[in-house]
């Protein structure tokens, strides 16, 4: 899981699952803020039937931050909604994942979340997929 | 003659007091809370999300606990607190071809790969009252089935590659925003289909319909619709790359419709358009037949005079923020105003009167 992929599922958890996993690892690291949450929107673009030229569909909200550990390694993040907890959360995951401690919250935090969260989503998908229709042809019978 | 009104304060307030009260209704029945809105009221937080034009199903949720489930008045809520937030800057278009698919269906092919997939779906019912929810009802798990992995294609890529329908020219050009710049006429399609999406969805649905019945001529199938969810993915400059900051429901409808074509270009379908915060599949297919109305122009059709076709006449009116303040405006005081209508009515009367003594002598 590289930078960018972290920052992506810290950003589609939900907050109190993160808080979870947060309180999970029982770290308390010293940060000074660099940017304090801040929620705001991001506009979101579509597609134009769907493959092409952009058009702006409406806002999201999305809380975000900066923060610098001791050591000096900075995390940032953008986290979608407007939980300053979870931008607070999100922020000291990206900057531990920078230093010795990276090993420790990636098996403790960033992996199992990745699995819950891959679990609710394939749920969703064989819900899905049990709504599938099964044509059939009857075929009538000459003799 | 100048009235200066004043008064009314401790009636004012009062009268909030009375509606805080009656929001809560009858205290022996529990109070509701957002997260039971949000939840079990769904499909109202989706239209408020896209009506308010902002994906945030919690303060969706609130706004209609607040608005006392007066959709419209929570959009107004949702709107107004848009305009406090700082803008961050604007996502990638997000990529409906990879979205995770609780439904989607095609009206044009039966066997089209992938599958037709039901979802949550009202579609079937026999719309009969179940008095079983009056009671608590203990609801079974949904059935599951192994899904297929990787992402489902839009159908309309089958047509294109034969090339029976239009294509739809990719470009890389921002694309205008009518929160930023005041809308303006003739508007393009990018600026049409941003009206729509936050449109009212009572206003698109009676537009569309009046091309269903022959206000402008352009019969639809459903291609497709198609309901899941997609990650948002932005370029946040600090960090020098993109990241996905979250994940939203959406709706898409894309129309097949009739025929364009010239002497140098053979007959194709064309289309039209509806993508919608949430699950929101009429307005989705509204708008998409609505889009497809407005398209007459570049399509080379004849404006047949329907309102559907007429952009400046949509765009105005599809809006019911601005329609309801303006539309409601009328009934706060307009003392002043009436008092120099009635002045003036009496002036009219008494000349009148004066004429007609005046030829009767």
């Amino acid at each position: 899981m590289d930078r960018k992929q972290w920052m992506g599922l810290l950003a589609r958890a939900p907050a109190a699952t993160l808080d979870g996993f947060w309180r999970g690892l029982g770290l308390t690291p010293a940060f000074t803020w660099l940017r304090m949450p801040e929620p705001g929107g991001v506009m979101v673009q579509g597609r134009m039937g769907g493959s092409g030229a952009p058009f702006n569909l409406g806002e999201m909200t999305v809380t975000r931050c900066a923060l610098a550990l001791e050591s000096g390694a900075v995390g940032h993040a953008y986290v979608q909604g407007r939980d300053k907890r979870h931008a607070e959360q999100a922020a000291l995951v990206d900057a531990l994942m920078q230093g010795d401690a990276a090993a420790t919250v990636r098996t403790g935090l960033l992996e199992p979340l990745a699995v819950q969260m891959q679990a609710t989503q394939d749920s969703r998908a064989a819900k899905a997929a049990a709504t599938k229709v099964e044509f059939f042809t009857l075929v009538r019978g000459d003799d | 003659m100048y009235v200066a009104v004043k008064g009314g304060e401790r009636a004012i307030e009062n009268a909030h007091a009375w509606l805080a009260e009656a929001r809560r209704g009858d205290t022996r029945v529990p109070e509701l809370d957002v997260a039971q809105i949000r939840e079990q009221m769904a499909l109202a937080v989706n239209r408020v999300m896209a009506e308010g034009s902002l994906y945030d199903p919690d303060l969706a949720a609130l706004a209609i606990k607040q608005a006392r489930g007066d959709l419209i008045e929570a959009v107004f809520l949702i709107r107004a607190y848009r305009t406090t937030l700082p803008r961050f800057g604007a996502s990638k278009p997000v990529e409906t071809a990879d979205m995770r698919c609780d439904r989607r269906i095609s009206a044009t092919f039966k066997d089209a790969p992938g599958g037709q997939v039901l979802g949550a779906t009202f579609d079937y019912t026999h719309r009969l009252l179940d008095f079983k929810l009056a009671a608590d009802g203990e609801v079974p798990p949904a059935a599951m089935a192994p899904a297929q992995a990787g992402s489902v294609p839009h159908i309309t890529e089958f047509l294109n590659r034969d090339g029976l329908i239009q294509t739809e020219a990719p470009s890389c050009e921002t694309p205008p925003d009518l929160t930023r710049e005041p809308l303006e006429f003739p508007a393009n399609r990018a600026l049409r289909l941003q009206a729509l999406a936050r449109g009212d969805e009572g206003f698109i649905l009676g537009l569309a319909y009046s091309t269903q019945r022959g206000y402008a001529r352009n019969h639809a199938f459903v291609g497709e619709l198609r309901i899941g969810r997609v990650p948002v993915e932005m370029e946040i400059p600090e960090l020098g790359f993109s990241i996905e900051i979250g994940e939203i429901e959406l709706t898409e409808c894309e129309t097949v419709n009739q025929f364009a074509g010239s002497k140098t270009a053979p007959a194709q379908f064309t289309r039209g358009y509806g993508l919608v915060f949430g699950q929101t599949e009429r307005k989705a297919i509204a708008m998409a037949l609505v889009d497809r109305a407005l398209r007459w122009r570049e399509l080379g059709e004849d404006n047949l005079g329907a309102a559907a076709q007429d952009e400046e006449f949509v765009l105005s009116h599809c809006d019911n923020i601005q329609a309801t303040g303006f539309l409601e405006h009328i009934k706060l005081p307009h003392y002043v105003d009436f008092q120099s209508e009635l002045e003036l009515v009496r002036r009219l009367r008494a000349e009148a009167e004066a004429v007609a003594k005046e030829a009767a002598e």
